[in-house]
């Protein structure tokens, strides 16, 4: 493990590179760029950065607006003003119409941390995934993000990113990396069970799948950096190979990744699924890693469900 | 055009939206016939399109913010050569590309899809801000219904819009006093709607929304106001031309029997008589 960074820093980095290849770019931030992180492309390419001041309903309508007319417009603010606050016009002006507006959404999860309980979004990967054809990134680290961002742009139609604000260790750096839309990566093979983690839980799963070795345990650990469209594959792969699956996310277990494999598998290799994540609560203000130690999102809490569920 | 040939094509739209709600069994008939001037006006003399070439990169753009009003605008682009006139008669069927509220998709002169009220002057703010930013020199055109501005997105876009200056954008407001649960005045009352705009930096025109005259004299003010976006408050009579729709509540989201239907086109048939 080397460097810890926020995904948030790596999103604000990956457009101002994104705008030295393509001059279509334009990126909206709602008062908070300096938190975003589109801070940074603003002052590489202030021309094509307009803050819409705290009006988020306003800036995805705008953003929907602009698509039309051959921009490509990167949307931002916290997850839970993007996917929440503006649930509705995202799913009416940017989803139903199928326009090519990117959703940069930080500051996802309880790893917002001493803001507390309004400001978590635990629940923007469920809101998102019910809007027909949108498609939905949330990467484990910068490398992984700055690729996000990447193919985001390439894609044609909605992209909801999922970005959080907490530093977390670099953990695809290797010659191999390679991000494909919708292909989930199997970052260790597997006997007994296989863990499937999105986000900044990939990390502090492969670290409990090394604890869980010297337990005895052989643990698979697949990263689903796409949430939707959803490798299915992979997961019925590794279900069929290793009988029992538990997915990991900093998001509540309802209608994240949890339910999203839970469906894919009930429909093609029905097989027992712990889902960690939020149990379905608010959180509250305290320090990152204090409030993913409290819920079990840490190496040790991951190791110790694990281990109980593989009893 | 003349006022003459506007005031026959105005006639024209609305004897197309009573007919396309009579087949639809559903609709909104009020404030597509009390936005029928209007609409007349933007797609037969005001802006720059091309029924040919819908997508015309840089064609003047129109936000059907009022999306139940879907029928007024299908009339207008039917009227205007985007598809065939008697295709109206497929609105909201369960095979037809003319949905219940704009679809820009699957209908070929829809700019934008909308039907959420307060969602289309945010995607109209977008086209006008891209527009400058690009230094592009199309204008573009929103149309709202007076109890939309009861929606706070409204002027969220608003503040955004005169903020920036945005002169490339007009905004029109049919004033027609009525919504669903009552009058506008009375349900939660947006007046006074001109001072409110004025206040948001909007050059503001008040007009009688059924005169081409005003109309004619308020785009081109719009067109030669520089540095603010324009907002048109178009005092209008809901029901506009069927006489007994006009000012009527009921009839903001009704389609007419057989008999109602027959009136309503005698009524219609006897304006353009008088036109003639």
């Amino acid at each position: 493990m080397s460097d810890k960074i926020a995904t948030r820093e790596s999103y604000g980095k990956a457009l101002v590179e994104l705008a030295k290849k393509h001059d279509d770019i334009i990126v909206l931030d709602a008062d908070l760029a300096a938190a975003t992180k589109t801070g940074i492309f603003k002052k590489a390419v202030p021309q094509r950065h307009i803050d819409c001041g705290i009006q988020e309903a306003n800036m995805l309508g705008m953003a929907a607006g602009i698509s039309t007319t051959g921009l490509v417009p990167f949307a931002s603010t916290f997850a839970m003003f993007a996917a929440g606050r503006a649930f509705e016009q995202i799913r009416n002006s940017i989803g139903y119409p199928h326009l090519n507006v990117k959703i940069g959404a930080t500051h996802a999860g309880i790893s917002v941390g001493e803001d507390g309980a309004s400001h978590q979004c635990n629940e923007d990967i469920a809101l998102m995934r019910s809007i027909p054809s949108m498609t939905i990134i949330c990467p484990s680290d910068d490398i992984e993000a700055r690729a996000a961002v990447e193919a985001a742009y390439e894609h044609r139609g909605p992209v909801y990113m999922r970005f959080g604000r907490l530093a977390v260790p670099v953990i695809n750096e290797r010659p191999d990396y390679k991000f494909e839309l919708g292909k989930g990566i199997c970052l260790r093979e597997g006997k007994d069970a296989t863990i499937v983690a999105t986000g900044l839980c990939v990390g502090r799963s492969l670290e409990a799948a090394q604890a869980l070795a010297k337990d005895g345990l052989d643990v698979g650990v697949i990263n689903i950096h796409t949430i939707k469209p959803l490798d299915e594959e992979i997961i019925v792969k590794a279900a069929k190979k290793t009988g029992k699956i538990i997915t990991v996310e900093e998001h509540s277990i309802i209608g994240g990744l949890g339910g999203a494999v839970c469906e894919a598998l009930a429909a093609h290799c029905p097989v027992p699924v712990l889902r960690l994540g939020i149990n379905d609560c608010f959180g509250h203000s305290g320090p990152a890693e204090g409030l993913l130690h409290e819920v079990g999102l840490d190496c040790e809490g991951i190791t110790k469900k694990v281990s109980e569920f593989l009893k | 055009m003349d006022n003459i040939s506007l005031k026959k094509m105005a006639n024209e739209l609305r004897k197309n939206i009573v007919t396309a709600v009579y087949y639809a069994k559903s609709g909104h008939p009020g404030g597509s016939l009390s936005a029928a001037d209007i609409l007349t006006y933007l797609y037969f003399e005001e802006m720059n399109i091309n029924p040919q070439q819908p997508q015309m990169k840089d064609r003047d753009r129109f936000v059907l913010s009022k999306g139940h009003a879907a029928p007024g605008l299908y009339s207008a682009l039917a009227l205007r050569g985007y598809f065939p006139v008697e295709d109206l008669k497929t609105l909201r069927h369960i095979d037809s590309y003319l949905q219940g509220h704009p679809d820009m998709k699957h209908t070929p002169g829809v700019d934008m899809s909308t039907g959420s009220l307060g969602q289309g002057i945010s995607a109209a703010t977008g086209m006008a801000l891209s527009a400058k930013v690009q230094e592009r020199d199309f204008r573009v055109y929103t149309l709202l219904g007076d109890g939309e501005l009861q929606e706070g997105q409204v002027w969220e876009a608003a503040m955004f819009a005169g903020s920036h200056g945005l002169d490339n954008l007009t905004v029109v407001v049919d004033n027609n006093n009525l919504q669903i649960d009552g009058t506008v005045k009375d349900t939660c009352s947006p007046y006074p709607i001109d001072e409110k705009f004025a206040a948001f930096n909007f050059h503001v025109i008040n007009i009688n929304a059924h005169d081409f005259d005003q109309i004619r004299a308020a785009f081109s003010e719009a067109k030669s106001t520089k540095g603010r976006p324009t907002a048109i408050i178009a005092k209008s009579i809901k029901g506009k031309g069927v006489s007994f729709m006009e000012n009527a509540v009921g009839w903001h989201g009704k389609a007419p029997n057989e008999d109602e239907y027959k009136q309503a086109m005698a009524d219609l048939n006897k304006i353009g008589e008088a036109l003639a």
